[in-house]
């Protein structure tokens, strides 16, 4: 039966009452009138301890017996025929236990899987591939967005995904999405104030500290497969399919996972051959990826060209907002970057155009918040040149032109922690001379940033209670870092009336409950609620027993509080591990499938950034001193986690914005900096002060409130720091990374034609 | 990698010995590069002779009197870092500076000072093996046509690479000699010892190697000068993130002070071209002359006089030059 119920929802100073209708069988959400006792406090992670003394075991921590190692063979030239691969010497080397070959007709991109194969040990298999003869036809290939997009440029997919483009037109565009409201050239020439420009961003590769690897042992028809995964039943249904058995033979293993950020959803091409592997050779058969592999084949955040054009009105409302965008993520891959332009502020008239551009590179994966760090960059820059046009203040012209109070409330709180009014330069670049040689400018900036990701109704949790009082919580889902595991016994005590140290989860292992991949940021918003139904039912189980054993009446409330349950008085009371000893059965398992989605007080998730940075002006050297990062993460289950979400998102953003870049080669097709030397990743020293201003959102979109975190505060973080560099030095630098190359050249620009 | 041989050296002359019999044996110190260019393909020797098995060789002497500092070759970074016989005497102390500010506390603990100054190029189209380049045998440099944003502004015409030692710069401004020893043919060892400046190779000498060190033969000692009075000296690199990276540019400057005027000085460049790069131009400009700001900014002007960018690294003719102002004040100003 359906229930409705009132709810007070919103943040401090803007609680509503909304009614709410629950699906049947739901709890009520926990909202700004709950008084809870384990949820909202500081948690620490259950895996810490395992983690930090490196007890924890991830796939590449993984031994079988008679455990065989793979190596891929991987194409040499980043477009060619590929004629034949002659496996023949490699097969007849001491210690080759199996090969396999894939039909692979045309080689695109340097690095790309030909054949796998397995042998006694990692030299081995390394020694044998260096045998392997593979005959090439090879043909022109290209790289470069900027060539790719040329007329001439030679076709990445034979036949031209973007063949329809036409006559004179590069093969290798094609138009992915074009989204359209209001009339954007009538709101042009109503403008008073105009901004067009062009923005760039850089290939970004994932890094994940531990490489894609997998370790299959097939054997009977059943295979057991351990994987460094964000997706535990996409790889079980992918192994399954390479075998040809059904899923319910495959059971995969992710206890722990070392990095994901959106490459890890698939078994991977080195995942099916593995498999293909351990059932020619009858072996376990291990295949970790090295460095070179990861940052080539495994996935990237493709790059950017984006055109905006902004315009508002005398009064610095904005009248149309548009952007033309192109990127490549390699062979294949979405690159739009638009949807920050498309869904932040309120603008009556938008267009959003993107493109994904086809290039002889490795495919692009999801990377933490798609396309979006790239379009803020662009957006947020634009909005403050226009801001400077119309002569408004940056935080004024963005409260002015968006609705949203969370975001408003968040920009002003954020105004206060950087202290923008007294410590901004009032004029860009017009800062005091700081640093032993004068040579220092110090700027703030901010940046808008909003994510999507109330959670889905997808999989299930259960809940054990065994007569001993142990409380058991299982997902088949993984925690690829988010601190998953301790949310879900969180979740689970609150309900409970437990301690969550008293609660064991049991993760990352298919034979337990479906649950989805870790993408979008939906995990927690998607698996704390499905928990919090099965914890819900366990106790409602608990109720009736606990009113039987206590001589209490059918309705008599009970509080499930410090391991006790007790009648509302407090006059009669059991221990919880009493009551479970009264259960009828040893062990009962209480399932919680996620229901659908209540009423939401707000659909996305807000956040705002602001950012203070140091620039040299003689080296061009960057360095960020603070972020003051305010974000909304719905209802706050684990605050330490959250904090923690927030800072890694902050230093990915923040090393994106001033470090990395994948450069390829456009003489031989190669990533020329292929590992953690040359790929420039933000290290200690490099770390700013991170202010996080976590804002409780009472959101009633499911029972436990909560939103996903892992993605939205990256979105902010190069949008704000270039803001700030602006601020500090009077010259923008339009492209990222802001090397120190690019900030000498803004700066050189700025003396020469005057600041735009 | 391919499989090697690991010879455990019992002391430089049996060491030497060894070097000298086998075709194809080198030397291994800390490792640090050698094992990357193994790892790369770059480098395939047959055997390695460990030098880390021979004690007393990572001795660091103090200058005394007349005698000037003696370095052991396989003093390491964070040795060289921390001895008060460099870091605490002003004319020595840009080499403790530069192994102070190289790579990471862990490479600083593996890393010799003769392994890093027989370091081979971080070019990333000399470190992968797929790209024959003029520096591997090939006829081409790809960084003339490739990305060169972290390449050579000097002597950049033949092949574009960096020098990666940041001793060498150090070494090269405080006119430090290198012993070397091999294994002569009449079964005694043969010394040389030679300048810094004669030790490293510019491309247009022979492009595929860094330094004059022959098969068999090793660095045996680093003696510097005896600290002059007046004498100081300063080091300062700049890159582009503060954790471990390469630099962008480095200086390394030694000043001698006397009666108010610069009786000496030398200037240093590092990561602008294939071998230390030492600014004369910026050394007369110095030279008899009372230090003032408008002297600094001149020899900087002086030290880039000449720079010849590629496409993408420009940026490095301003930055260095800020790099050389800023070590030129810090060595005047300490004591």
């Amino acid at each position: 039966m359906a229930k409705r119920v009132k709810a007070k929802l919103g943040f401090p100073g803007h609680i509503e009452s909304v009614e709410i209708e629950l699906p049947p069988g739901e709890p009520a959400p926990w909202d700004a009138d709950s008084k809870l006792a384990v949820i909202g406090k500081d948690a620490t992670r259950h895996d810490a301890l395992a983690k930090v003394t490196g007890k924890a075991r991830y796939t590449t921590d993984i031994k079988r017996p008679g455990m065989l190692y793979a190596r891929v063979l991987r194409a040499a030239h980043a477009a060619a025929e590929v004629q034949q691969i002659d496996v023949a010497k490699a097969k007849k080397l001491a210690g080759v236990k199996g090969v396999v070959v894939l039909p692979v007709r045309n080689a695109r991109f340097v690095g790309q899987p030909l054949a796998a194969i397995a042998a006694t040990s990692e030299d081995v298999a390394a020694r044998a591939l260096a045998l392997c003869k593979v005959s090439y036809k090879t043909r022109p290939f290209v790289v470069q967005l900027d060539d790719a997009m040329k007329a001439a440029a030679p076709a990445v997919h034979a036949g031209g995904a973007g063949a329809s483009a036409g006559a004179g037109k590069s093969a290798n565009i094609r138009k992915s999405k074009s989204r359209r409201r209001g009339d954007v050239a009538k709101g042009l020439r109503a403008a008073k104030h105009k901004v067009e420009a062009t923005f760039r961003t850089q290939v970004v590769l994932h890094s994940s500290l531990e490489p894609h690897g997998i370790v299959v042992d097939y054997k009977d028809g059943k295979a057991d497969v351990w994987c460094s995964t964000q997706a535990t039943f996409a790889v079980r249904d992918e192994i399954a399919k390479a075998l040809e058995i059904p899923v319910a033979r495959v059971r995969v293993h992710a206890e722990y996972v070392g990095g994901g950020f959106g490459s890890k959803f698939h078994a991977g091409t080195h995942g099916l051959l593995a498999a293909k592997l351990s059932r020619q050779t009858g072996a376990p058969v291990r295949l970790c990826l090295d460095r070179e592999e990861e940052q080539t084949a495994t996935g990237n955040r493709p790059d950017s060209l984006q055109r905006l054009t902004l315009g508002a009105d005398a009064r610095g409302q904005l009248s149309a907002m548009k952007t033309v965008s192109y990127g490549t993520g390699g062979i294949a891959g979405g690159a739009g970057t638009a949807s920050p332009l498309y869904n932040l502020y309120d603008c009556k008239s938008k267009a959003a155009v993107e493109h994904d551009v086809y290039t002889n590179a490795g495919p692009a994966a999801p990377f933490r918040a798609p396309g979006h760090p790239q379009g803020a960059f662009a957006l947020e820059q634009a909005i403050d040149m226009l801001a400077e046009r119309a002569g408004v203040d940056p935080i004024a012209f963005r409260i002015n032109n968006d609705k949203n109070p969370v975001r408003q409330a968040e920009l002003r709180r954020g105004a206060e922690r950087i202290g923008w009014d007294a410590r901004r330069n009032k004029k860009a670049g017009g800062g005091a001379k700081l640093g032993a040689h004068g040579e220092l400018r110090r700027g703030i900036g901010v940046a808008n940033g909003l994510w999507y990701n109330t959670g889905r109704a997808r999989g299930e949790i259960h809940v054990k209670l065994h007569h001993d009082g142990m409380v058991e919580v299982i997902s088949g889902g993984q925690d690829i870092g988010t601190g998953a595991r301790t949310l879900l016994a969180m979740v689970v005590a609150e309900e409970l009336g437990l301690s969550p140290s008293a609660i064991r989860t049991h993760i990352g292992d298919t034979s337990g409950p479906y649950a989805p991949g870790s993408g979008g940021s939906t995990t927690t918003p998607t698996m704390s609620p499905a928990a919090r139904k099965a914890g819900y039912r366990a106790r409602l189980r608990l109720e009736a027993l606990a009113r039987k054993v206590l001589g209490l009446g059918d309705d008599a409330a009970l509080v499930f509080a410090d391991g006790k349950v007790q009648s509302k008085d407090g006059g009669k009371q059991i221990s919880f591990k009493k009551l479970c000893a009264r259960l009828p059965e040893q062990t009962m398992t209480f399932s919680g499938p996620r229901a659908p989605n209540y009423k939401a007080y707000r659909e996305t998730t807000a956040g705002v950034q602001l950012a203070e940075v140091e620039v040299d002006i003689e080296t061009g050297v960057v360095r960020v001193v603070k972020i003051v990062a305010v974000q909304d993460a719905g209802r706050l289950l684990n605050p330490l986690t959250a904090r923690s979400q927030v800072n890694g998102a902050v230093l990915q953003g923040m090393s994106m914005a001033l470090f990395e870049e994948r450069v390829m080669d456009s003489q031989q097709g190669h990533v020329t900096n292929a590992n953690l030397e040359q790929y420039k990743i933000a290290g200690a020293v490099d770390v700013p002060e991170i202010d996080v201003q976590l804002f409780d959102v009472y959101n009633g979109s499911n029972s436990t409130g909560a939103l996903g975190l892992g993605e939205p505060p990256i979105v902010a973080t190069p949008g704000a720091i270039a803001n700030a560099v602006y601020n500090a030095i009077g010259a923008r630098v339009m492209a990222l990374p802001i090397t120190p190359a690019r900030v000498l050249a803004a700066l050189a620009a700025a003396k020469k034609g005057g600041a735009r | 990698m391919k499989p090697f041989e690991l010879v455990n050296a019992s002391s430089l002359s049996s060491a030497l010995g060894a070097l000298g019999q086998a075709k194809g044996a080198v030397a291994k110190a800390g490792g640090v590069d050698l094992l990357d260019l193994m790892k790369e393909g770059i480098s395939a020797p047959p055997r390695l002779i460990n030098l880390r098995t021979i004690a007393g060789l990572d001795k660091i002497a103090a200058a005394s009197g007349e005698q000037g500092a003696v370095l052991g070759p396989l003093a390491t970074l964070a040795q060289l870092a921390e001895s008060k016989a460099l870091a605490g005497v002003p004319a020595y102390a840009a080499l403790a500076e530069a192994a102070a500010a190289a790579a990471t506390p862990q490479i600083r603990n593996m890393a010799t000072l003769a392994g890093n100054l027989c370091q081979r190029p971080r070019c990333w189209y000399f470190r992968d093996a797929d790209y024959h380049c003029l520096r591997k045998g090939g006829n081409k440099c790809f960084a003339h046509s490739g990305d060169n944003a972290f390449h050579a502004i000097f002597e950049n015409d033949k092949c574009a690479v960096v020098h990666p030692s940041a001793a060498a710069v150090a070494l090269s401004a405080l006119g430090a000699k290198l012993e070397l020893q091999r294994a002569g043919k009449d079964g005694k060892v043969a010394t040389r010892e030679l300048a810094m400046a004669d030790f490293f190779v510019a491309p247009s000498k022979d492009v595929q190697r860094e330094n004059v060190l022959a098969a068999g033969e090793l660095i045996s000692a680093v003696k510097l000068p005896a600290p002059q009075a007046g004498q100081r000296s300063a080091y300062i690199k700049q890159k582009q993130k503060q954790s471990f990276d390469w630099p962008l540019g480095e200086v390394a400057v030694s000043l001698t002070v006397t009666a108010g005027k610069i009786a000496a000085a030398s200037v240093v460049l590092g990561s602008v071209a294939p071998i230390p790069w030492r600014a004369k131009k910026a050394e007369a400009a110095l030279v008899g002359k009372a230090a003032d700001e408008a002297l600094i900014k001149a020899a900087a002007e002086a030290a880039l006089a000449g720079a010849d960018p590629l496409d993408d690294n420009g940026y490095k003719v301003p930055l260095v030059k800020a790099l050389v102002r800023r070590a030129l004040t810090q060595a005047l100003v300490s004591k």
